[in-house]
């Protein structure tokens, strides 16, 4: 029997998930990735975030199997696990040039506030927490993740807000991310230098 | 009497100077009235990381003939940047002949003024050292456009730009996008372009961006 998970990546609900997870068949079925990724920062705060076993409860509550950490330069180095007794699998690695697939491959991204990591996501149509890093002394980067919460294309916590969210969150409100439109440019510029229009 | 003469001179020539500078002020932002559809050299300079990012996305629709030839430009500590718009250029000349790439883009690098966490007190002699280094690169290239959309790697260009329009060198528009990171205040290069009036084209990515700077252009979401 399969577990379908639609590409967006919407969770199973826990039902489905204690009725067709059987220990047999569920790692090879129904792989439920939970990548996290801090780019090319240090942000400790959320790999600790992550690493709490009452996080981790959560999320395999909710039909997630496994946590993938991308670590970047931060020192915090959270526990690995293999998951067996039916516990979430835990794999980190600091960087790595294949960041993408593994947000292709993932049910649920949680990334820093970068906009690279948050337009990277949303294009590949995944749900997305973004954390914002209070600890960052310019932090310009929770305007843009808030403005993208209140239209409801990801969900933004902090550090010590993440369980919470995660707790409270229903992925089926979010709203895919519209295309960009970088032709309006294109076009304005056309006409300040000039050029007939196409 | 020599004396007087002097500073008559030293007067008259700063008069001048200003005058020069109120004028270009006042050219700044007016559309350009060229004669024919001559192809406009472009300096693109890429911010690095999602600056990089938004900038390739807009060059990518960009009228390749119009905008040509195009010379990249980024920070000396940035190794991705120049790759990623290589690829871009490679994409182009796949579609039409091979070879006619190192005519159509060019791929500089230059000193970037302060590192993220670099002292503010070192800041002061890196900054002059980028500037002459923008200066130089800025006369070397001679573009008719500089197209910038932050950090402060664009900002001794854009004063390069501004500089070389004064002097009469050439006249190089500045255009900037404001990051689509901005959402409700202008990032500090975005600032001191929209304040000193030194950018001929503004345009900023969110709406309520527009309503606070009113000579900016909304434009919507280039990611």
């Amino acid at each position: 029997m399969d577990i379908i998970v639609d590409k967006k990546g919407k969770r199973v609900s826990p039902d489905q998930f204690s009725q067709g997870m059987g220990e047999a068949h569920g790692d090879v079925l129904a792989k439920k990735t939970v990548f996290v990724t801090v780019g090319t920062t240090c942000f400790d705060a959320l790999v600790q975030a992550v690493d709490s076993q009452l996080l981790k409860a959560e999320l395999l509550r909710r039909g997630y199997t496994n946590l993938l950490i991308q670590l970047g330069r931060g020192s915090y180095i959270p526990s690995k696990s293999a998951g067996e007794d039916g516990s979430l699998t835990v794999d980190y690695f600091s960087f790595s040039p294949s960041i993408a697939d593994h947000m292709r491959s993932a049910s649920l991204v949680i990334s820093h506030a970068g906009s690279g990591s948050i337009f990277e996501t949303l294009r590949l149509g995944k749900p997305l927490i973004v954390v914002v890093n209070t600890a960052l002394m310019d932090n310009h980067q929770s305007e843009l993740a808030e403005e993208l919460a209140e239209r409801k294309h990801l969900l933004c916590a902090y550090p010590d807000t993440l369980y919470e969210t995660i707790q409270n969150m229903d992925l089926d409100t979010l709203v895919p991310y519209p295309p960009s439109n970088p032709m309006a440019v294109a076009k304005l510029m056309n006409k300040f230098f000039g050029f007939p229009e196409d | 009497m020599k004396k007087l003469n002097d500073w008559i001179i030293v007067l008259s020539l700063s008069t001048l100077l200003i005058l020069r500078i109120l004028y270009v002020l006042r050219c700044t932002g007016k559309p350009l009235r060229r004669s024919s559809q001559q192809a406009l050299k472009t300096l693109i300079v890429l911010g690095s990381g999602g600056h990089t990012a938004e900038m390739l996305n807009l060059v990518a629709v960009l009228h390749r003939d119009r905008f040509y030839p195009r010379c990249y430009v980024a920070a000396a500590t940035d190794n991705m940047s120049l790759q990623k718009a290589r690829v871009l250029e490679e994409s182009y000349s796949y579609e039409t002949n091979v070879g006619k790439m190192v005519e159509a883009a060019q791929f500089m690098q230059i000193y970037r003024s302060r590192e993220v966490g670099q002292s503010y007190f070192t800041s002061i002699g890196t900054t002059i050292f980028a500037m002459l280094h923008a200066l130089w690169m800025t006369f070397i290239i001679r573009p008719d456009m500089v197209l910038c959309n932050g950090p402060g790697t664009c900002i001794p260009i854009c004063v390069a730009a501004f500089l070389f329009k004064v002097v009469g060198i050439r006249w190089m528009s500045i255009v900037y996008v404001e990051s689509i990171a901005r959402v409700r205040k202008l990032s500090l290069s975005g600032l001191l372009l929209y304040k000193f009036h030194l950018a001929d084209q503004f345009f900023v990515q969110w709406p309520q961006l527009q309503k606070s700077y009113s000579k900016a252009h909304y434009v919507g979401c280039l990611m």
